[in-house]
């Protein structure tokens, strides 16, 4: 066999895993895409959050929170292991609220959260004056702030090219501009490539984002996986103005303020457009008055890769098994528990976390 | 917002030629231009200027003033200090004027935004009072300021166009650092035959030498190992040229070797380019008339591969009267009629071109950099970098730009771009064209926060705030 | 004072003050503010925030970006403005001295 595992997909996602397995001294061969394809791991808000994700599922908050808390250790490994940092910061995040009522609301949805979770979710509510003391930039319209213990930001494109040299130096084989067209199981997997590279692997896992749509069914996942775009902005490098990140701006470590999000039901467009830039700035603006000043430098849309509640989908495949399906939409909070939890799922050890809610079996009854 | 037939980007010789050729025949047409007045780089400020120092930049510059004659017309509204940074469906353009957002729409649309200097990644490069000759033509153009001690280095003939138009003015350069040899003149002997047609270029480049041979400018042909040095400024360029090093002391050094078509525009449109051997650049795939794979969008000029501003005024004739054709307003005898000789006259004003682009072929050392050569500008990366992320599996540059930064900063990749791929391409073993190019996307270039949040429309939702 | 710069200027035009870092500058009316500024002997106009390294214009079409400066709390190509009376002008000086 030439390898334990193939991986469709060399996306944050797949790279986690690949890093967690090749550190159980497991085989790993990586199928990535090309320089052009939909990349998540290239577009992201670089979050690693935990406040607002699973609202009506606490074992994704718990998930979430399982992941946030081991990202430091995780980072500092690979950072050790490339000699370049992955920059994090998990000092809290706010939810920024122009209004009372949304404030109250939201409060109480955290509040049972919080219950469901045995008290493990820490926030505290800021009117204006509070949180301006915390921000000084905020704007007037900002009326306060949920500000969650838990949340912090990293540089995502440094976790990806960390984890791109890490998985090289642990010996992992990555083979670049493929695209998957087959994945069968005569005897052992058989994956096909469109240029004629086929590959044999004891296991499979498909991480390919947008791409396990069309791949998913061949291996008998429903895969029911849609694109939603986000068109972010970026400033140019400023000196400090935002301290702590929110779904509507953050600050990365090279200086530009990065503002987020839109959210668009427009299929495989990851174009940007003028009414979307324009939206998403008079939004941050209306949050940070000083941003107005501040020039937009570059703009994307990227494609959230999203099943239907949002959940990730951990699912081993019951017509091909040693087929996993590993997909979720926030590829960079997940990624420490990627990387050291889901190997012991993978492997089935009885240290495996429970995932059994984010399995495609939640998906027959809808 | 208003809409128009036809919407040109730049007022160089392409933009005003077309405009002027299309209003002839009816079209009503939005002429949008970075510059306080029209003329483009080559013509920059033509009218303020040809009376002034006209002399020192002799008959080629002045002459841009017939052109600029040409747009002071009905149908024609010229909008200066119009920085456009999107160009989106149904050809809705997105401007920045007086610092305030503005939009025009239009049926179709002409790309004439013309050339910039092939990127010349040296080491010392970076450092203030190194500029590209380019730059030092538009100081003298539009200011009248002149280096005192500069030394020119590359290859082609816009090296000598400055230092004759430099003698002229009574400021000659200290030298002329060339990097093209004698062997690159012996290959281009084989286009001789194209050169005799265009023989009015040899001509005006014979005379151009002799100028800067009689004010005793020093040429060293050849050049290899060229560096800029200087603590915080540029201060002096090294180099070696027929087997000796040598070092002369400067306050600026203007870097040329030959100019490659701004594709920005074109790019985020989804304009099909292609690598060109000849020219060592991406060129946007035209059909005669200048016709792109986008239906409604044209390109004339330099920006459609470079050949100089007479082919630029000729290209844009041609690219208009297409138009013209395609919004009903000529029939298609007429457009044949006039573009016709048109077509003759732009094969006339390219004949030259192939004796030149091998004449004066790039210079190689800035092609292939050094690994500790800065080669993005605006986020200080290295040519090592570049070459170190193939290694980390990146086949083009978008990736690369994830993990290196490079082309993230203001220009863009204006001037990384094609260094970038010509790295990622020598590195990984693939052609240019297989390695590709940056993504390009608006804004085209910066726009304040303030000026975009201003054209938000109040109602829209554009988030609904949830991260799942 | 005017320091010595290593620009001439071939003609002499009507001059207005300009206030680069806060100190007067006596620039042609209307020119570019790039071409004045270099031939009034500034040639340092900005420090980079990635490494701090000096810049200067370098393509004087507003392509590259490196004649950024700061007017109005605005950082722009100086190479895209004139030069009118009043001007103030900041030279900005890398990370964390930009004014927002």
């Amino acid at each position: 066999m030439d390898t334990d595992y193939a991986i469709i997909g060399g996306g944050v996602v797949g790279l986690s895993v690949a890093w967690g397995l090749l550190r159980r001294g497991r085989t790993v061969t990586v199928l990535d895409g090309d320089d052009g394809s939909f990349r998540a791991s290239r577009g992201n808000f670089g979050l690693v959050w935990v406040q607002s994700k699973g609202m009506k599922q606490p074992r994704y908050a718990r998930w979430s929170q399982q992941s946030a808390a081991i990202w430091a250790d995780f980072a500092n490994e690979l950072g050790d292991a490339t000699g370049q940092n992955v920059p994090l910061e998990q000092k809290g995040g706010y939810d920024l609220h122009f209004s009372e009522e949304t404030l109250r609301a939201t409060v109480e949805q955290y509040e049972a959260l919080k219950a469901k979770l045995d008290g493990d979710y820490p926030f505290d509510v800021l009117g204006h004056n509070a949180l301006r003391k915390e921000e000084p930039h905020i704007g007037p319209k900002v009326v306060g702030a949920i500000l969650h213990h838990q949340d912090g930001h990293a540089n995502p494109l440094k976790l990806l090219q960390a984890l791109a040299a890490d998985v090289r130096r642990m010996g992992a084989r990555v083979l670049v501009g493929k695209t998957v067209t087959d994945v069968s199981k005569p005897d052992a997997f058989r994956i096909d490539c469109a240029d004629g590279t086929t590959l044999g692997a004891d296991r499979v896992i498909l991480s390919a984002g947008l791409g396990a749509a069309q791949l998913g069914p061949k291996m008998g996942f429903k895969a029911p996986i849609r694109p939603q775009r986000g068109q972010v902005l970026i400033t140019e490098k400023l000196p400090k103005l935002i301290n702590r990140p929110s779904l509507i701006a953050r600050q990365v470590d090279e200086g530009g303020i990065q503002i987020g999000a839109t959210n668009e039901e427009v299929g495989l467009d990851d174009r940007v457009t003028q009414p979307g830039l324009s939206g998403l700035a008079a939004e941050a603006i209306a949050a940070y008055p000083a941003l107005a000043k501040a020039q937009l430098v570059r703009s994307w849309g990227a494609l959230r890769v999203l099943s239907p509640d949002g959940l990730p989908i951990y699912q081993q495949s019951t017509e091909m098994p040693g087929a996993f399906l590993v997909t979720c939409h926030s590829g960079i909070t997940l990624a420490a528990a990627h990387a050291r939890f889901l190997p012991d799922w993978l492997e089935g050890t009885v240290d495996a976390p429970d995932l059994e809610v984010f399995s495609e079996a939640r998906f027959a009854v809808s | 917002m208003q809409r128009f037939d036809l919407a040109i980007i730049g007022a160089g010789p392409a933009g005003m030629a077309a405009a002027q050729e299309a209003a002839t025949h009816g079209l009503r047409v939005v002429l949008l231009d970075e510059q306080a007045r029209a003329g483009g780089q080559i013509y920059r400020d033509v009218d303020r200027v040809a009376d002034l120092r006209g002399d020192i930049l002799g008959p080629d510059y002045t002459d841009g003033r017939r052109l600029t004659a040409g747009i002071g017309r009905d149908g024609i509204t010229h909008v200066t200090e119009a920085v456009v940074w999107a160009i989106e469906e149904d050809f809705v353009i997105s401007f920045t004027k007086d610092g305030k957002g503005a939009q025009v729409a239009a049926d179709r649309v002409l790309l004439a935004t013309g050339a910039l200097e092939r990127p010349m990644p040296l080491p010392g490069w970076t450092l203030p009072g190194v500029m590209t000759a380019g730059a030092g033509q538009i100081l003298l153009k539009q200011s009248g300021v002149l280096a005192r001690h500069a030394v020119l280095v590359g290859s082609g003939p816009l090296l000598y166009l400055i230092a004759a138009q430099m003698v002229r003015a009574g400021t000659p350069p200290l030298a002329l650092v060339e990097t093209q040899t004698k062997a690159d003149l012996a290959r281009a002997g084989r286009h001789i035959t194209g050169a005799l047609r265009g023989w009015s270029y040899m001509l005006k480049g014979v005379k151009m030498l002799a100028e800067i041979t009689r004010a005793r400018v020093p040429r060293y042909t050849g050049a290899t190992q060229i560096t800029i040095e200087g603590e915080g400024k540029a201060e002096a360029i090294r180099f070696t040229s027929g087997g000796k090093a040598r070092r002369i002391a400067c306050d600026t050094v203007f870097l040329h070797h030959g100019v490659v078509p701004n594709t920005q525009a074109g790019r985020s449109l989804g304009v099909t380019h292609r690598w060109s051997t000849e020219q060592s650049c991406f060129v946007p795939v035209l059909d005669a008339s200048g016709g792109t794979n986008v239906p409604g969008i044209f390109i004339a000029g330099d920006g459609g591969g470079i050949a100089g501003a007479k082919a630029a005024e000729i290209a844009g004739r041609i690219a208009a009267l297409r138009v013209a054709e395609e919004a009903g307003h000529l029939t298609q005898n007429a457009r044949d009629q006039r573009a016709t000789p048109l077509l003759a006259a732009l094969a006339h004003e390219r004949a030259a071109r192939p004796f030149l682009d091998t004449a004066y072929p790039p210079c190689a050392e800035a092609l292939g950099p050094a690994d500790a050569t800065v080669i993005c500008r605006c986020e200080e990366v290295t040519a090592g970098a570049i070459r170190s992320y193939a290694g980390l599996g990146c086949l083009g540059p978008n990736q690369a730009k994830a993990f290196g930064r490079t082309g993230m900063g203001p220009c863009q990749g204006r001037y990384c771009g094609l260094t970038v791929t010509a790295l990622l391409a020598e590195t990984n073993g693939r052609t240019p064209d297989e390695t590709g190019y940056f993504r390009i996307r608006p804004p085209l270039k910066p726009v304040t926060l303030g000026e975009l949040a201003a054209m938000a429309d109040p109602d829209a939702k554009v988030s609904d705030g949830s991260d799942h | 004072m005017k320091p010595a710069s290593p620009f001439l200027e071939l003609h002499d035009c009507p001059r207005v003050t300009v206030l680069l870092d806060g100190q007067p500058l006596d620039l042609p009316e209307g020119a570019n503010l790039a071409a004045a500024l270099l031939a009034a002997g500034v040639e340092v106009f900005r420090k980079t925030p990635v490494s701090g390294a000096p810049r200067g214009p370098f393509c004087m079409m507003g392509a590259c970006f490196d004649c950024l400066v700061e007017i109005d709390g605005v950082v722009r190509q100086a190479c895209m403005v004139e030069v009118t009376a009043g001007l103030e002008v900041r030279k900005p000086d890398g990370v964390g001295d930009a004014t927002v």
